[in-house]
């Protein structure tokens, strides 16, 4: 995976292309209806929507980092995140490996 | 004739759905954010725009990665939004002006920027909630969304952006109609979500983008999307919708209001308001 910026990758042709399985099943949790059927079932909603073996493990992992490697793009895996009731910090905070109070402190920090 | 009387940018964080809807606006964490729009209400009110053209990127709510422009222009009677799957309110709908949209996308494509023309068009937080900000409780506007793909790479470049914008003023202002148009860049300013680097702002660059974009722009257009992406983080990139805000602003234009605070969620927080004075209004003077 191309990392330049150290910590970051940039969702270019090549993840767009290794992830439209996985984020095209993100996009379907837009639908409350989709969403409670992953909840019921997440193999077959997987199968379904053809995710690769990599991508089916990081989804049952739910590890954010493995789901970027995997093709992952953030605003679709945030919707994913959301199922759980996950916002921004809880995915950041996990990403950086800090709880979610030293996350939020990280980024009041910023501010200073 | 049409004239455009000034800007508005600002931070679309989609939790500020959810603080306007729990009413949070004197809590601590979100008082210095929303009262940065004290001054956006006064200048609306005064001001009075009919319509109201938005700068935006959606986040997989019209659009999917499978088909993606880099530049589309909505021309609906009406734009709605619908779940987005993270958990904030569905916003009521907004009103479109199809005659004015078509007027716009005749004249950039005449103007060489070949859109893609959205006849149906959901609206996602990037635009429900800078209109919610705006006017709370009504929108009093008619709109035109203007999106631009800030989401998989290649993206349009910072020049690029400010051009389309460029191209959306003299559009506007050859439309015949006696209107008063506003234009909006929403997004920003310096976040990441994604990565090991997610947390990253940098007040340095968000403070020199808000000092430039003021009146020199085109120095903006000497950073690539890659140092955007470094200096401002993977999601500071909506920057461009900012652009090409600015872009719109074809007279004599000047800072009326900025408000800046850290964090809104992951992010660098901002709102500004810039006056445009009209080249005929300038010639007349």
């Amino acid at each position: 995976m191309k990392q330049d910026i150290a910590g970051t990758t940039m969702f270019d042709g090549d993840q767009a292309q290794k992830g439209l399985a996985l984020n095209r099943m993100c996009f379907s949790f837009n639908s409350a209806e989709n969403r409670a059927a992953f909840m019921k079932d997440e193999e077959a909603y997987c199968r379904k929507y053809g995710l690769n073996e990599e991508q089916q493990a990081a989804i049952k992992a739910r590890n954010v980092l493995q789901l970027i490697e995997a093709g992952g793009n953030v605003y679709y895996l945030a919707k994913f995140a959301g199922i759980f009731g996950l916002n921004v910090q809880d995915i950041g905070a996990q990403q950086t490996g800090m709880s979610v109070e030293d996350f939020k402190a990280k980024l009041v920090a910023a501010g200073r | 004739m049409a004239r455009i009387i000034g800007g508005v940018a600002t931070t679309h964080v989609p939790s500020i759905g959810k603080a306007i809807a729990d009413k949070k606006y004197n809590d601590p964490y979100w008082k210095p954010f929303f009262s940065g729009f004290d001054y956006v209400h006064e200048w609306l009110a005064r001001e009075k725009p009919d319509i109201a053209v938005f700068f935006y990127n959606d986040h997989g709510l019209n659009f999917f990665l499978d088909k993606l422009p880099t530049f589309a222009v909505g021309a609906a009677k009406e734009y709605r939004n619908e779940d987005e799957g993270w958990g904030i309110p569905v916003a009521r709908p907004a009103l479109g002006d199809q005659a004015f949209s078509w007027h716009l996308i005749n004249a950039l494509v005449a103007d060489e920027f070949d859109i893609t023309m959205c006849q149906d068009m959901l609206i996602d937080h990037a635009v429900t909630i800078p209109l919610e900000l705006m006017w709370p409780g009504n929108w009093p506007v008619k709109i035109v969304p203007i999106s631009i793909n800030t989401v998989q790479h290649p993206l349009p470049s910072m020049a690029r952006c400010l051009k389309l914008g460029r191209a959306v003023g003299r559009a506007i202002e050859s439309y015949p109609q006696d209107l008063r148009v506003m234009v909006v860049g929403t997004g920003g300013l310096s976040h990441q979500l994604d990565g090991t680097r997610a947390g990253f702002i940098n007040k340095e660059f968000d403070h020199l983008c808000l000092d430039k974009i003021v009146n020199e722009p085109d120095t903006l257009t000497r950073y690539s999307i890659h140092d955007v992406v470094a200096l401002a983080g993977a999601q500071g990139v909506e920057f461009l919708n900012w652009m090409a805000m600015r872009g719109a602003l074809t007279g004599q234009v000047s800072q009326a209001h900025r408000n800046y605070h850290i964090p809104i969620s992951n992010t660098a927080a901002a709102t500004i308001v810039l006056a445009n004075e009209a080249q005929a209004a300038r010639r007349a003077a």
